[in-house]
This record gives C-alpha cells, sequence and structure tokens, in this order.
C-alpha cells in the first residue's frame, strides 16, 4: 500500500510537471513578456501588446444570449475599482465581482434557470503585461497559463498606444471570439454582439480621431464555451490599415 | 418578312408628339431609333428618326420632348468628342420599301442645350453613301471612338446589304481622305460599335421592325480583335454569315428592342439604351429603354430593370446581410440532437417570425445598421419601393430602402454614416440610387452623395456598413439584392 501511495504520488507529480512543461511550452508558442522597449505595430498593423487581467468568471451555457441588450448590461457592470480608467502595471492585482454557478446535482440537460444557482464572491485577480506572438491574442491559452477557469468568463484588457501625429477619421477594426466591447480613450467604439468567430477586420468603429502622444485602448471580451481570442488594428478613412505612426509602450 | 420601313417609323414618331396627354411612370419616353444617351450640363439627350429628339432634366429618369435635331432624317448618332458633339444620321430614300440610295452625314454642336447661346449646328458633310444597285443601304449610323488608338468609325447598313465600316477624322467628321468601306455584317441593322477588354464588339438588330406590338427586334453581338472585323458570335459564326449573339429580347411588357447605345458612366456602371417598338403599357408606341449593361465571360448583356420588392441586402465582401443593429430574438423549436429515424413524429411547420413579435422591443428613435448572418428575420427584410416626383438616374428612379411592413428607413448621415430612422421624410439622405454594375452586383448611393458623385454604401469590415468612396474594383463597395418570395 505505502509503495502505491508513492507510485500514484510520482505519478500526479510527474503529470503535473508535465503539464506544467506543456503550459510553459504553449505560453511560449503564444506569448511573450513586455518589455520596456516601445513596440512598432508591424505590416499588418496589428496591436500585439496587451496588459491583460485573469478572466472574471461570468458563466453562460452558450454564445447565443450575446445580444446587444445583454451586453450593454454586463459591459456597463462594475467587476472591479476604476475598471474604465485605470491603467495597470504588470503584477497589479483587483478584487473582482466573479459570478459562480451551482448547476442542480443531478442535471443531464440544460436545467430550468430557476434551478440554478447564482452566487458573487471577490476573487483576486492579477494583470498579466504580454506580448502577442500572433496577430491575434490568444486569451484562452492565456487563462490556460495563468491556470484560471477557461469558459465563462470576461476578459479585460488594456492597451496604450503612441501616435507620432494626430490621426483623423480612423476606425478602430476588431474581430473577437466571442461577443466584446471597445472604448478609446474612455469613449465607446464598437460592440461587436452574437456568437462570433474571431476574424480580422470584422467590426469596425465609426470614424474617430487619434491624438498626437498616449491614447488608450481598452476592451472587455466575454464567451460562454469555445475558444476566446481577439485582434485589433486601426484603418485609415480610406480603410488601409494604418502600420506607420503608432507605436506601443 | 423582315423590313424596315424608316416612312413607318417616322410616322409612329410623328403621331407620338401629340401623345402629351398620354399619362407615363416615366414622362414621354416616345422615339424611334434613338442615339447613344448624351450628357450635356446635366441634361441628358437622345436624338431619332425624324426631327428633334427627348431630353432628360432629372437624371435621365423622365423624358419629354426638347431635343433639337435638324435635318430630319433617320436614326441618329451622337458621340461627344473633346468639347464638342458630332452627330451621325442619314438621309435615306425609305428602306426596303424605296429606294436603297442613301447618305450619312454627320455635323457638330458646341452644346445640346437648346436654349445656350453656343447652340448651332455646323454645315453637314456627307461621310458615306449608298446608290441603287449597292449592297448596302446607307443609314443608321453608329460611332466609335477607338479609346486605344483615338481613330473614329462608323458603322452603318440595313437587311438589305452589307453593314460596313468606315473610318472618319475626330477633328472634322469628314470621311478619312481614300478610306475604303470594309463589310462587317449581312442581314442585320441599327449597329453600333463598342470597345472592350482588347475587343470590338459590333452591336445590331434581328428581327422585324416597325410592327408595334408584334415587331420582334432584337439585339445581337459578335466580336473581333479588329475593329474591321471579322466579328463572329459565341459559336464561332461571323457576322458577315449572319451570326450574333443575344443581349436583350422582348421582356416585361415591352417588345422589339433595337438599335443599341452604350454609356459608360464610370468603371463598372454601364447602361444600355435602345428603343422598345412597343410599350403595352403605352399605348403599344415606341419608347425609350434604358437597362443596366452587364457583362458575362466577355460578352455584353442586358440587365433587369430593378423590380421593387422585399429584399435580402447581402454584402460582396462576405456575404453578411445588412440588418438592423438590435437584438436577434430567438424562435422556440426545431431543435434536435439525435435523429432517431424509427421514430415516429408529426411533421409540422414553425412560424416564421413576424414583424410584430419583435418591433415593439426595437428603439423608436434611430436604430444603427449592421452586417450579420441573414436568418431571415424581420430586421433583415427591407421593403424597396420606387419614389416618384424625386428624380433618378438612366431610366430608374431613387428607391426608398425602409424594414418590410414599417417606416423605418435606411438613412445617410452627414458625417458619412448609414443608420436608419422610423420616418420617412423624402430626403435626399433617404433616396438611393441602385444601379445594377457590370458584375451584376449592385451599387446602393444615397442621392445626396450621386449629386457628388462619390460615397456609396460600403462595407468597411465584414460586420459594418458605412459609405465610402465607390472602386468598382473593391467588393466592399458591392451589393447582391436577392428577393425574399
Amino acid at each position: 500500500m505505502k509503495i502505491s501511495r508513492v507510485l500514484v504520488l510520482s505519478l500526479v507529480a510527474l503529470m503535473t510537471q508535465l503539464g506544467d512543461c506543456w503550459n510553459a511550452q504553449a505560453q511560449e508558442k503564444y506569448f511573450s513578456a513586455s518589455t520596456k522597449d516601445a513596440l512598432s505595430i508591424g505590416n499588418d498593423g496589428f496591436l500585439r501588446r496587451w496588459t491583460v487581467l485573469e478572466p472574471i468568471s461570468k458563466p453562460n451555457q452558450g454564445n447565443t444570449v450575446f445580444v446587444d441588450s445583454y451586453l450593454n448590461e454586463v459591459f456597463a457592470k462594475e467587476y472591479f475599482k476604476n475598471q474604465m480608467t485605470c491603467l495597470p502595471k504588470d503584477g497589479d492585482k483587483v478584487k473582482a465581482v466573479a459570478e459562480i454557478v451551482e448547476m442542480p446535482a443531478d442535471f443531464r440537460r440544460m436545467p430550468d434557470p430557476s434551478q440554478i444557482k447564482r452566487t458573487f464572491k471577490n476573487e483576486t485577480l492579477v494583470w498579466h503585461k504580454i506580448d502577442s506572438k500572433t496577430f491575434n491574442l490568444k486569451l484562452m491559452r492565456f487563462g490556460e497559463f495563468h491556470k484560471q477557469r477557461l469558459y465563462g468568463v470576461i476578459y479585460w484588457v488594456v492597451t496604450v498606444i503612441n501616435c507620432e501625429n494626430d490621426m483623423e477619421n480612423v476606425r478602430l477594426s476588431v474581430g473577437s471570439n466571442s461577443a466584446s466591447k471597445w472604448w478609446v480613450n474612455g469613449e465607446e467604439a464598437l460592440l461587436l454582439s452574437g456568437d462570433r468567430r474571431m476574424v480580422a477586420d470584422d467590426g469596425m468603429s465609426e470614424r474617430l480621431n487619434l491624438k498626437k502622444g498616449e491614447n488608450i485602448i481598452r476592451g472587455a471580451i466575454i464567451n460562454g464555451p469555445g475558444m476566446t481570442d481577439f485582434c485589433v488594428r486601426f484603418v485609415d478613412e480610406n480603410g488601409k490599415v494604418i502600420t506607420n505612426g503608432i507605436t506601443i509602450k | 418578312m423582315k423590313n424596315r420601313n424608316i416612312l413607318n417609323a417616322a410616322l409612329i414618331a410623328s403621331a407620338m408628339m401629340f401623345m402629351s396627354e398620354a399619362k407615363a411612370q416615366v414622362g414621354e419616353p416616345f422615339i424611334h431609333d434613338p442615339a447613344t444617351l448624351a450628357e450635356c450640363d446635366g441634361k441628358w439627350y437622345t436624338y431619332g428618326t425624324g426631327e428633334n429628339g427627348i431630353l432628360s432634366e432629372d437624371g435621365g429618369y423622365t423624358w419629354h420632348s426638347g431635343a433639337v435635331r435638324p435635318h430630319r432624317g433617320a436614326a441618329p448618332d451622337v458621340l461627344k468628342i473633346g468639347d464638342r458633339y458630332l452627330f451621325a444620321w442619314s438621309a435615306t430614300g425609305g428602306g426596303l420599301g424605296g429606294t436603297h440610295s442613301g447618305d450619312v452625314l454627320t455635323m457638330w454642336n458646341k452644346t445640346l442645350d437648346p436654349n445656350s447661346p453656343d447652340f448651332k449646328f455646323t454645315e453637314p458633310v456627307v461621310v458615306a453613301s449608298s446608290r441603287d444597285g449597292d449592297d448596302c443601304d446607307a443609314i443608321d449610323a453608329g460611332l466609335l471612338l477607338d479609346p486605344t488608338t483615338g481613330r473614329l468609325w462608323l458603322s452603318y447598313g440595313t437587311y438589305f446589304g452589307f453593314i460596313r465600316v468606315v473610318e472618319l477624322d475626330p477633328k472634322t467628321g469628314k470621311r478619312v481622305e481614300g478610306n475604303e468601306a470594309v463589310n462587317v455584317a449581312i442581314d442585320c441593322e441599327a449597329t453600333d460599335l463598342i470597345y472592350k477588354d482588347g475587343w470590338y464588339y459590333l452591336l445590331g438588330t434581328h428581327g422585324t421592325c416597325c410592327d408595334g406590338v408584334n415587331s420582334t427586334y432584337n439585339i445581337v453581338v459578335g466580336r473581333s480583335r479588329s475593329v474591321t472585323g471579322p466579328y463572329v458570335d459565341n459559336t464561332g459564326r461571323t457576322m458577315i454569315e449572319g451570326g450574333g449573339k443575344m443581349v436583350i429580347t422582348a421582356h416585361d411588357k415591352v417588345v422589339g428592342p433595337g438599335h443599341f447605345g452604350r454609356t459608360i458612366v464610370t468603371e463598372g456602371i454601364e447602361k444600355m439604351s435602345c428603343h422598345f417598338e412597343a410599350d403595352f403599357d403605352m399605348n403599344g408606341y415606341s419608347v425609350l429603354g434604358i437597362r443596366p449593361l452587364l457583362w458575362k465571360n466577355g460578352w455584353p448583356v442586358a440587365g433587369e430593370k430593378f423590380r421593387e420588392g422585399v429584399y435580402e441586402v447581402a454584402s460582396e465582401r462576405h456575404g453578411y446581410a445588412l440588418e438592423l443593429a438590435v437584438d436577434f430574438k430567438r424562435i422556440e423549436g426545431g431543435r434536435m440532437r439525435w435523429f432517431n429515424p424509427n421514430e415516429k413524429r408529426e411533421i409540422k411547420p414553425i412560424p416564421m417570425q413576424s414583424l410584430e413579435q419583435v418591433q415593439n422591443e426595437w428603439p423608436s428613435d434611430e436604430i444603427g445598421v449592421r452586417n450579420g448572418d441573414f436568418m431571415v428575420r424581420p430586421h433583415q427584410k427591407w421593403s424597396i419601393t420606387a419614389v416618384e416626383g424625386v428624380g433618378g438616374f438612366l431610366g430608374q428612379p431613387y428607391y426608398r430602402i425602409s424594414i418590410e411592413g414599417t417606416d423605418r428607413t435606411l438613412t445617410a448621415t452627414k458625417e458619412g454614416n448609414v443608420i436608419t430612422t422610423a420616418t420617412f421624410e423624402k430626403t435626399d439622405e433617404q433616396l438611393w440610387q441602385i444601379d445594377q454594375m457590370t458584375d451584376g452586383t449592385y451599387r446602393i448611393m444615397p442621392k445626396s452623395e450621386a449629386k457628388a458623385g462619390k460615397r456609396c454604401l460600403t462595407s468597411i469590415a465584414d460586420s459594418t456598413p458605412t459609405l465610402a468612396d465607390f472602386d468598382f474594383k473593391n467588393d466592399n463597395c458591392k451589393w447582391n439584392l436577392k428577393e425574399l418570395r
């Protein structure tokens, strides 16, 4: 018995190590830690440097609930202090309101909403500043790496871009899986509703102006089951991708 | 018997001048053997057999008499070269029923506006002739200024003999000295030459002319790498052998299309003009016809006049459909995770979502628009209806685009966005010019922008419609209108 117990514990430790190793490889594959150097946006214009908060629990069994009114309500709610104004540093922590769902113990099919028990609790979540190695930032892999829940979540992301000059009549261009909302310098710029796939240039804001110097891009991405990721870039007034004149702090 | 009775045509044209009592949706577009449409100072003009012609002061939708061309004669054509208009027409002996002695003449004018102080025709000059005994009947002039060489060409002729091509001097309108006529077709008339993408196209008219609602006139085409032919149809048959591929025939309540003319509005948007020998809604008289000109596998073909109806408006960019930016309302039923083929079940229809089921939850003021998966839902069904009394563009009225069963109307904003407003106020921002393009898709442009000739409904992103500069090479500017039945 003693030998068996040692064997099991060893196997568990090995599996954990293998898991961590795989996780580390996945992290290596998709992300790198941000440096203090400004990051140029590259030939495709995608913003690859973001500060990402570990996911807030917001359980949804499917993504078809993401209609406009639902999203406007959910994204208007305060989950953590200063969520619309903060400029977090890597490692900053927040206390966020997480929604916890308990299903009936014996459920096989989707239960009646009245049978689902919803509670709320504060969770300490950490901001991570990362550079994505792909044009899209794979939030689910991010969550995986940080050993967070993968489904039924809201991600908050922030980045600060630096514009060499004033840029008029540009558009924020976003693809997200699933729905998302975006703000530029505090102003709502775009809502992508529905059960969305992440597609480059899926939706664009109305024409907006970026000022010379710092501009803050903030986003919230919600997902039920399935992959979670997003990509963001700017296009000029003719719809041409902006590849110059913007760096990321 | 195919006949070409110019006197009959002239009589019809004359009779039509007294038809001012005829109330028609598009004014009094009565004409026979129309010249290619010509624009001058914002007005559109065409000229026919007999004297004078018709014009449109509202963008080419409503036509009425008022165009002036002296010298009577048959089947003119008009071509703007530089800042002058070159007219070509025929003085003829009457066609198959009369003598075949005829002359094609040309003359110039600086303007088409008869009220302009510059309105003055030059003295006509003869550029081609036929005499009894020739295998040709020198009428039905068609002009082409070759965009690749700048050389000017004239086609003419009827069923009586050969269709011929001669070269004119684009500076004088006179025949190039020493130029010999080349035979390019037989057994047709009312020809026109056009050029596109390395091909010369000879449009001709087959069938019976001048027999009202029984006229079998139709327009055919052959093409050649050389302006002097040989012109060959899609089966490899030359037009000297009588070949020709159909471009337009009778349809709806009009019959006998003939006398083709091509108008290039901009890259990707072309119109063809013709007459219909008879319009069943207009006493069976001959009327001007304007249709979109499409290009299919290198061949011109007439598009259809846009029909009012309820449509899915689908972007060519990705295929998403234009819709109100409102909550998607689920329909209960229809979910089946496992299918047991042995299970007995009653098959019954599920009701489609109705406007009444969702409309009350929509905002009552402005609602944005976006592109999304087409799901045959009320917020995606657009009723497109003609608006009368506000003009139009080359054969078509402006349209209102509203959610079916409501007054909620697609509206352009001054900022260059697209929204819907709860009511239709007939503003220029709510009137839409719908042009079928040469590839069969549609350009949708608000009247407020059409004046500047610039911005149209555009998918700037898969899901985001806006107004942006028209570019035929960009699928963002193209829409497919799928009628919902």
